[in-house]
């Protein structure tokens, strides 16, 4: 099955919630166990989250959007952020060790658990950062 | 998201509903952490919260360090399927007073 899916939404955290909506109605147009949908929903709700809470960390307010694409090629399922945040460092994303029990630091580690690959593209026109997160299911 | 909060004795129940995310968890900061830090049990019943990511997993981390502090505890209770496995994802059902 093939598919592709995108929408833009205003960076803020109130368009969590509807960036959710928009991946399980995505997601209820493939096949998938509910388990792994859920899954699905929370690493693209995770990669929305670090883009409001990193990528316009300091900035009250912004006009700006950001994008989301799911795509599914046969198996293969591709997930696309962009961004015009402040650029990522990939080097510097990281989640905080699991044993170090304190608040935050644990989005980056969910994506990491969920998805088979997570990179950070340069070929992204118009935009600062194109993350992609991908997994075959 | 919204809330109840229910009074018994020296323990405070907060019933969660909805979806817990980083845009609600000021609010649940701001229903929780006062109680805790009145030195009562805090018991969050979870049965209604039916989505939870990483900013609601800092909530419950930083509410049961808050009542370590206190000498007091936080009880999370009646976890729903789909929370329970974003916990486990964090490796913290040893840690966090489940039941």
């Amino acid at each position: 099955m093939n598919l592709s899916e995108a929408k833009d939404f205003p960076v803020s955290t109130a368009s969590l919630k509807e960036v959710r909506v928009f991946s399980r109605e995505t997601f209820e147009k493939i096949n998938l166990s509910q388990d792994l949908k859920d899954e699905l929903v929370l690493a693209i709700a995770e990669a929305a989250q670090n883009i409001v809470k990193h990528g316009y960390k300091g900035v009250q307010k912004t006009t700006d959007r950001m994008e989301i694409k799911i795509s599914l090629n046969d198996t293969q399922l591709e997930i696309g952020f962009y961004d015009k945040g402040k650029p990522v460092v990939p080097g510097n994303v990281q989640h905080r060790k699991l044993d170090d029990i304190k608040p935050g630091g644990l989005g980056t580690f969910f994506i990491k658990q969920i998805m088979d690959g997570a990179v950070f593209k340069k070929d992204q026109e118009g935009w600062v950062n194109h993350l992609v997160l991908t997994k075959k299911i | 998201m919204t809330y109840k909060v229910t009074e018994e004795g020296n323990v405070s129940t907060v019933f969660l509903n909805g979806e817990i995310d980083m845009d609600v968890t000021e609010k649940a900061k701001e229903v929780i952490l006062p109680i805790v830090e009145s030195g009562k049990e805090v018991h969050l019943n979870l049965k209604d919260v039916s989505y939870m990511d990483s900013s609601g997993i800092s909530v419950l981390i930083e509410s049961h360090q808050k009542a370590l502090e206190k000498n007091t505890k936080v009880v999370v209770k009646e976890v729903s399927k789909s929370v329970l496995k974003v916990i486990m994802m964090a490796k913290l059902e040893q840690i966090l007073n489940l039941e």
